[in-house]
C-alpha cells in the first residue's frame, strides 16, 4: 500500500493557500500522507504567436519556471516542510484542470485540493471555470476549498 | 463628399502642405523605383534561350518547377506519404508533455502560415487568373502540390541547423544550413550562397513581404474610401509597424496573430458559401479550369501563358524553394529535424491547394472575367496584356468584384481582412529580413534598428508606386532568394534524406511512439 497523497493546486492566491492549509491539516490527520504541490502556468500549445515570440519561448519558458518556483512554489514547500509535512513540488505548463488530474494520475494520488478562483462572467459561462472543469473531468475525488 | 472628408480626416495624419503635390509624388515615386529596378527584373524574368509551344518561357519559372519536381520524386512523394503523419503532429500525437510550454509544431505551423496566407491569395491569385485565366488555378494546384515537397526539404534543414544560443533563443534558415551543412559535407561556397541569400532575403522583405502588401492594402482601402494618394496610406502602415518592431508594442501585433487566422477562416468560409449558392457550376468551373490549363481559352500566351502565371503565383503565395519558412519554422522544440519538414508541407496545401484554389474558383464562377458568348474564349483587354473584366479592376479589387457578386457587403469584411493580411505580413517578413540582416552585419541594437527604419520607409514607396513595378521588383526578389536556396537544397538533399530514412525507420519500428495525454 503506497501512501496518501493529495494533489494540491497552488497559483499564489489567497485560495490557494487556504487550499495548502487545508491539505495540511488532513495529511495529519490522515498520518502517514504526503503533499505535492503544484502550480500550473496556463499554455496552449494551439495558441497563435509571432515569429519572435517562438524565437524567444525557450527562454520565456525558463524564466517562467523559474520565477514560479522563486515566487511561489519554494516558498509554499518550505513552509509545508518546516510545519512536518512530507511534501513535493511541481511546475507545468498547460491546462490547470488537465495537468492537476493528469499529476494525481502519475502519482496514485486520494485526491485532489483546490482554491474556489477562476474567471467570472461571459468566459467563465462559455467555457467553465478551472474549478468546474476540474470537478467534470477529474479522475479523484476533488475537494474545493472556498 | 465622403471624399472630401476622407480626404481632410487623413491629412491631419500628413503633411498638409504636400497636399498640393498630392499626384507628383506618387509619380515620382513610381518612375524612380521602376527605373532603377528595372534591370534587376528582367534579369530574373529573362526568357529562356527556346519557345515553348510558341510562347517564351522564363527560366525562374522552369527552375521552381524543376526544383519542385526533383525534390518530390527523390523523397518518394514524400507529401503524400507523410500527409496523415504530418496532420498528427500538428494535433499534439508526438509531443512529449515535459515539453510544454515550448513552441509546438501547431504554433510554428501557424507563424509560417500567416507570413504566406495574405495577399498572394487574394490579389495574388486575381492576377494570374486575370492574366492566365482559369486555367491558371490548375498549374497553380500542382505548384502547390509540388512545392510541398519543396518546403519539406528547407524546413528540415532549417530545424536542423540553426543556432541555439546560450541565453535559449534560436535563430535559423537557410543562411545557417549553408553555412553549416556545406561545411559538414566539405563543399565549397556555403558562406557566399549564404551572403547572396541573405541580400536577397532583404530586398525580398521589402518588396513582396512589404511594398506589394502595402500596395494592394492602399488599392483595397481606396476602392472602398474613394481614391486618394497612395503614400497617406503609406504613412499610417509605416507608423504602425513601426510601433510595432522598433515600439515594441506587442499588443498590437498579437492582437493581429490572433484575428488573423480568424480571418482566414472568414475568408475560405464566405467563398464556401458563394460556391455552395453556386454549386450547379462548380462542374463548369472545373471545367474551364481545366480546358484553360491545356489550351488557355485565349488568353495571352496560350495555355503556357496560363502555366506561367499559375506558377508563377503560386511560388510567390506559399514561398515554397523560396527559404522564408525555413526561418520561421526553425524555433520549434523538437529532437527530430523530420518532424518540423513533415509539419511544414502542410503549408502549400493549406495557402494553395485550398485557400488560392478557393480564390480561383470565386473568381471563375462570378463571371467578373468577360468571356465571348460567340466562341466561349476570355476577351483581352485593348493591351492583349489580360482578360477584360467586368468592371475594368484588376489584383485585390478584382477578387473584391467576385466576392460582392454573392456579398454586396463583401468588399469592406475584404478590406479588413487585406489589410490585417497586409500588417501580418508585413510583420512576418520583417522579422525575415531582420534575421538575413543580423546574418550580414552582426546583431545590436543600432544595427537592427538600422533595417526597421528601412522597412518602414518601404512601406511608403510600395503604397505609392504603382502595382505593375511593384510586382514585378517583389517577384524578381522573391524568386532570387529561390535560385540561391534551391541550389543549396541540392547540395544538401541528402543530408535531408537520410534523416527522413532514419525516422521513419524508427517510426515503423516502434522506437518513436505516440504520447497519450
Amino acid at each position: 500500500m503506497s501512501k496518501t497523497t493529495f494533489v494540491v493546486g497552488i497559483d499564489g492566491s489567497d485560495a490557494g493557500e487556504r487550499a495548502v492549509q487545508f491539505a495540511k491539516t488532513r495529511a495529519k490527520a490522515v498520518g502517514d500522507c504526503a503533499i505535492a504541490l503544484c502550480y500550473v502556468i496556463e499554455w496552449s500549445p494551439f495558441s497563435f504567436q509571432t515569429a519572435e515570440e517562438n524565437e524567444q519561448r525557450h527562454k520565456r519558458r525558463e524564466e517562467e519556471v523559474s520565477m514560479a518556483h522563486s515566487r511561489v512554489l519554494d516558498p509554499a514547500v518550505e513552509a509545508a516542510r518546516k510545519d512536518g509535512c512530507e511534501v513535493s513540488g511541481f511546475v507545468r505548463h498547460g491546462d490547470a484542470a488537465e495537468i492537476l488530474d493528469n499529476l494525481a494520475k502519475e502519482l496514485g494520488a486520494e485526491q485532489i485540493i483546490v482554491g474556489r478562483v477562476g474567471v467570472r462572467g461571459l468566459k467563465e459561462r462559455v467555457f467553465g471555470g478551472v474549478t468546474g472543469r476540474l470537478v467534470a473531468s477529474a479522475s479523484v475525488p476533488v475537494t474545493i476549498i472556498p | 463628399m465622403k471624399k472630401l472628408f476622407t480626404a481632410a480626416s487623413l491629412a491631419t495624419l500628413a503633411p498638409v502642405a504636400a497636399a498640393a503635390q498630392e499626384m507628383s509624388i506618387d509619380d515620382r515615386v513610381n518612375e524612380v523605383f521602376a527605373s532603377s529596378t528595372g534591370w534587376f527584373v528582367n534579369l530574373i524574368f529573362s526568357p529562356l534561350p527556346f519557345q515553348i509551344a510558341g510562347s517564351d518561357f522564363p527560366w525562374i519559372v522552369m527552375w521552381l518547377v524543376v526544383g519542385a519536381t526533383v525534390f518530390t520524386v527523390y523523397f518518394g512523394l514524400i507529401q503524400l506519404r507523410a500527409f496523415g503523419h504530418a496532420i498528427s503532429l500538428v494535433k499534439g500525437d508526438y509531443s512529449d508533455p515535459n515539453d510544454a510550454g515550448e513552441v509546438s509544431h501547431f504554433q510554428a505551423l501557424t507563424t509560417a502560415l500567416s507570413g504566406t496566407v495574405g495577399l498572394g491569395n487574394i490579389a495574388g491569385v486575381a492576377v494570374a487568373v486575370g492574366i492566365g485565366g482559369p486555367g491558371a488555378t490548375f498549374w497553380m494546384i500542382l505548384a502547390g502540390l509540388l512545392g510541398m515537397a519543396s518546403k519539406f526539404t528547407e524546413c528540415t534543414l532549417g530545424v536542423k541547423y540553426r543556432n541555439e544560443y546560450p541565453d535559449g533563443t534560436v535563430s535559423g534558415g537557410p543562411m545557417y544550413y549553408m553555412t553549416k551543412g556545406f561545411k559538414e559535407r566539405n563543399l565549397p561556397g556555403g558562406s557566399i550562397l549564404a551572403v547572396l541569400f541573405s541580400i536577397f532575403c532583404i530586398l525580398g522583405a521589402l518588396g513582396g513581404g512589404n511594398m506589394f502588401q502595402a500596395n494592394q492594402a492602399h488599392a483595397q482601402i481606396s476602392g472602398i474610401l474613394g481614391d486618394y494618394p497612395g503614400w497617406w496610406t503609406g504613412v499610417v502602415f509605416a507608423i504602425v509597424v513601426f510601433l510595432v518592431i522598433v515600439g515594441g508594442i506587442k499588443s498590437i501585433a498579437s492582437v493581429t496573430e490572433k484575428v488573423v487566422p480568424f480571418m482566414g477562416i472568414m475568408y475560405v468560409g464566405a467563398a464556401l458559401v458563394i460556391l455552395l449558392v453556386n454549386y450547379d457550376q462548380i462542374g463548369w468551373a472545373f471545367g474551364q479550369i481545366w480546358a484553360g490549363a491545356f489550351t488557355g481559352l485565349g488568353v495571352a500566351g496560350g495555355f503556357v501563358g496560363a502555366l506561367i502565371q499559375g506558377f508563377k503565383r503560386a511560388a510567390f503565395s506559399n514561398e515554397a524553394g523560396v527559404g522564408s519558412a525555413a526561418i520561421a519554422h526553425s524555433a520549434v522544440r523538437t529532437k527530430e529535424p523530420v518532424t518540423e519538414g513533415v509539419v511544414s508541407l502542410l503549408e502549400p496545401f493549406i495557402d494553395t491547394v485550398v485557400i488560392c484554389t478557393m480564390t480561383a474558383l470565386v473568381i471563375t464562377i462570378s463571371g467578373v472575367l468577360v468571356v465571348d458568348p460567340t466562341t466561349g474564349l476570355y476577351v483581352l483587354n485593348e493591351a492583349g496584356t489580360s482578360i477584360q473584366t467586368a468592371d475594368g479592376s484588376s489584383g485585390v479589387q478584382l477578387t473584391s468584384a467576385a466576392f460582392a457578386t454573392g456579398f454586396s457587403w463583401f468588399p469592406y469584411v475584404l478590406a479588413v481582412a487585406v489589410v490585417l493580411f497586409a500588417f501580418s505580413t508585413m510583420i512576418s517578413w520583417s522579422y525575415y529580413g531582420l534575421k538575413a540582416w543580423t546574418y550580414l552585419f552582426g546583431e545590436g541594437k543600432t544595427k537592427e534598428l538600422v533595417f526597421k527604419l528601412i522597412f518602414c520607409v518601404f512601406i511608403v514607396i510600395g503604397a505609392a508606386a504603382q502595382l505593375g513595378a511593384v510586382i514585378d521588383f517583389s517577384d524578381a526578389m522573391i524568386f532570387a532568394m529561390a535560385v540561391v536556396n534551391i541550389t543549396a537544397l541540392y547540395f544538401l538533399m541528402p543530408i535531408v534524406k537520410r534523416e527522413m530514412n532514419s525516422y521513419f525507420n524508427r517510426l515503423k519500428t516502434g522506437e518513436i511512439v505516440k504520447h497519450t495525454h
